[in-house]
């Protein structure tokens, strides 16, 4: 069968990036004592790109006639597990699950080199994420994971196709889309337009439980203590404060200038 | 809505339970009431259930179902239901139309289609009743003459769920003398030729499911489409029918469970006279009665369940069930809209759509009356 090298390999391995973060739905609180997120207290689902993330990987590895392998590859405590066996049951192949009292209270910048030490322990042409997690909202673990570890960065991807030792991705823009090109390996982080992820099936959520999963500590990983978790980030929450009640709205009466004040008050806001 | 609290008998159930709900939310939930107003039938949603293992539970794993037993099968359908009965019972009419196939099918039969229907590309059907031969059904009169090595099928199959839709009928059709030993069971596909699925009827409720009559106009069958054994065909399908009364049952506990959390979710909103209308003792002894009998039906349906999933005789136990879990459909929706006043009577609001959902339920699969006949002749003889 032909492979989606080519023939320069028999087999490509994806790397998907999976972040197990509160109910976006949920009200999302930060904790009195150290200012990081409540994590504990509300329901937790899968990041929803990183939903896309996963079905990309499946679909590349579909186009490769099967001729991949996906793994995901969380960072997060104990309870992550559910996030990864969503994933397994989707139809990645395995997962690695970093977890370590260490990393609470990880930035994003600790994180990416937390992330970059576990790649370095996998062997992967491509690593996928989704564009932001829907708890920080950071977007730039492609960039910083990119930056870390040396490989092309193709960001903001709607479509993939890997062809020949290279990646091909449209990335959206605000007025259409850029073709960007870079050999394997390569970071690539997804948009929801991208696809449709796909329902995990009965039987794929049987298959998950007997997939490999392997649980490293920050040691396995030959992650140095000292450079992560919350009293050595770079970044640290201050101060913050809940957000303001709403106002009341403002009420224009129509006296046959209605249109006009509607105008002002869009000016006004630099809507218009 | 909150889940309902269901005891169920492995990790593996629990983890289904769980795919249900998810789709019941997602891909029925948010279709139903606009796809009922246009009368569409929802091959799509179909198509995902299949493709997340839903339209095979019941069946063995190695034709590609499932494996689940009923107890655990019936509670996704309960599932479904909740959200979208035309889904619900399409579901459960299409794993009644792989019975006769699973259970009395040959070795090569069974590889040749068994895993596509239970794998959801094919959608199925399943044709007993005629114009003037419902609950008579022995008296049906569909002829099937033998042609060489082929059936030739002449007459009308009526009330078909998914007729004009299904990819294929089982028809019950008369091969041989008067009465119920001259009946066999044919597999037609839909594309043979002869077999001409009319108009949908136009239903009161339930209208995404398309209910049609099945022309059979000189409809040429492969002898190998024979079902079991000639004359064999009103035993298989009266023990289709015995699971198929059960999936009834769930389908209906859905329905009440709808109509039960419309109910109690308007109550607690809705003020009059200065506090919500749920603390009026008299509307929160009607909810305590919907919710009871809710529960009590659905115990009722799991009980005949575990008979069936432990291989002991469960018709009598199928009929009382479906008897008892449509009529408090029946008793709930009603309720449900009389809660809601005047918005109950209204499209805006579900609760008018359940009620007619649940009248449907009293007369598929066997009528009440039916049931009534089948439970007294258990207790009596005939």
């Amino acid at each position: 069968m032909q492979s989606a090298y080519g023939g320069r390999r028999t087999s490509m391995n994806i790397v998907v990036l999976v972040k197990q973060v509160p109910d976006t739905w949920a009200e999302r609180k930060l904790k009195a004592d150290d200012k990081t997120l409540d994590r504990a207290s509300v329901d937790v689902v899968m990041n929803e790109i990183d939903e896309y993330a996963v079905e990309e990987a499946l679909k590349l590895k579909e186009a490769a006639g099967g001729e991949a392998s996906v793994t995901i590859l969380t960072m997060g405590p104990d309870r992550a597990v559910e996030t990864i066996r969503k994933a397994l049951s989707m139809g990645a192949d395995k997962a690695v699950h970093l977890s370590d009292e260490a990393l609470a209270g990880s930035d994003a910048i600790q994180t990416s080199y937390a992330i970059a030490k576990v790649l370095d322990t996998l062997e992967y042409d491509l690593v996928i994420c989704g564009s932001e997690a829907t708890d920080s909202r950071m977007s730039v673990m492609a960039a910083l994971l990119a930056e870390r570890t040396g490989k092309p960065q193709l960001s903001g991807a709607r479509k993939v196709t890997v062809d020949g030792g290279n990646v091909k991705i449209e990335r959206q823009t605000d007025n259409g889309y850029d073709v960007v090109e870079a050999p394997l390996p390569a970071i690539l982080s997804v948009v929801e337009k991208i696809n449709e992820p796909r329902y995990p099936s009965f039987k794929g959520i049987m298959a998950a439980k007997s997939k490999p999963l392997t649980t490293l500590t920050t040691a396995d990983a030959g992650i140095e203590a000292d450079k992560v978790g919350l009293a050595n980030a770079p970044s640290q929450v201050v101060e913050f404060s809940n957000k303001p009640p709403r106002q009341a709205g403002q009420i224009v009466k129509d006296e046959g200038d209605g249109g006009a004040k509607v105008a002002d008050f869009l000016a006004s806001q630099k809507i218009i | 809505m909150p889940p309902v609290v269901r005891s169920l008998p492995s990790a593996e159930a629990e983890a289904l339970l769980e795919l249900a709900r998810d789709l019941a939310e997602q891909e029925l939930a948010p279709r139903a009431a606009e796809m009922e107003s246009r009368s569409e039938f929802p091959r799509e949603v179909f198509r995902t259930l299949g493709k997340a293992g839903l339209l095979g539970l019941a069946y063995g794993e190695e034709h590609g179902g499932g494996g689940q037993p009923y107890e655990v099968y019936l509670q996704v359908l309960e599932e479904l239901s909740r959200a979208w009965l035309a889904v619900g019972l399409g579901t459960s009419v299409h794993t009644l139309s792989c019975y006769p196939l699973a259970a009395f099918g040959s070795q090569e039969q069974k590889d040749r289609w068994l895993p596509d229907m239970l794998g959801g590309e094919l959608l199925g059907a399943y044709c007993l009743s005629e114009a003037d031969s419902g609950s008579d059904a022995a008296a049906l009169k569909t002829k099937a003459t033998k042609e060489g090595d082929d059936w030739v099928v002449n007459g009308a199959k009526a009330w078909v769920t998914h007729g004009g839709q299904a990819d294929f009928y089982n028809l019950m059709v008369r091969t041989g003398g008067e009465g119920a030993k001259g009946i066999s069971c044919l597999l037609a596909a839909k594309d043979t030729p002869g077999l001409n699925p009319q108009a949908p009827e136009r239903k009161m409720g339930m209208k995404s499911s398309h209910t049609a009559t099945i022309q059979l106009d000189g409809a040429r069958i492969s002898g190998n489409r024979l079902l079991g054994d000639e004359g064999q065909g009103f035993r298989i399908a009266m023990s289709a029918l015995d699971g198929g009364r059960l999936g009834i049952s769930a389908c209906a506990v859905g329905v009440a469970q709808a109509a039960l959390d419309t109910a109690v979710s308007y109550a607690k909103q809705r003020k009059q006279f200065g506090q919500r209308i749920a603390d009026f003792q008299g509307l929160s002894f009607m909810l305590a009665d919907m919710a009871t009998q809710v529960e009590a039906a659905r115990a009722l349906y799991l009980s005949a369940a575990r008979l069936r999933d432990r291989g002991k005789p469960f018709g009598p136990q199928a009929a009382m069930s479906k008897l008892f879990c449509t009529d408090t459909a029946m008793r709930v929706t009603t309720d449900a809209v009389q809660v809601l006043g005047g918005y109950g009577y209204v499209e805006d609001f579900p609760a008018e759509r359940y009620l007619r959902e649940a009248k449907i339920l009293q007369i598929v699969e066997g009528t009440n009356q039916v049931q009534r006949i089948v439970v007294g002749r258990s207790l009596t003889g005939s």
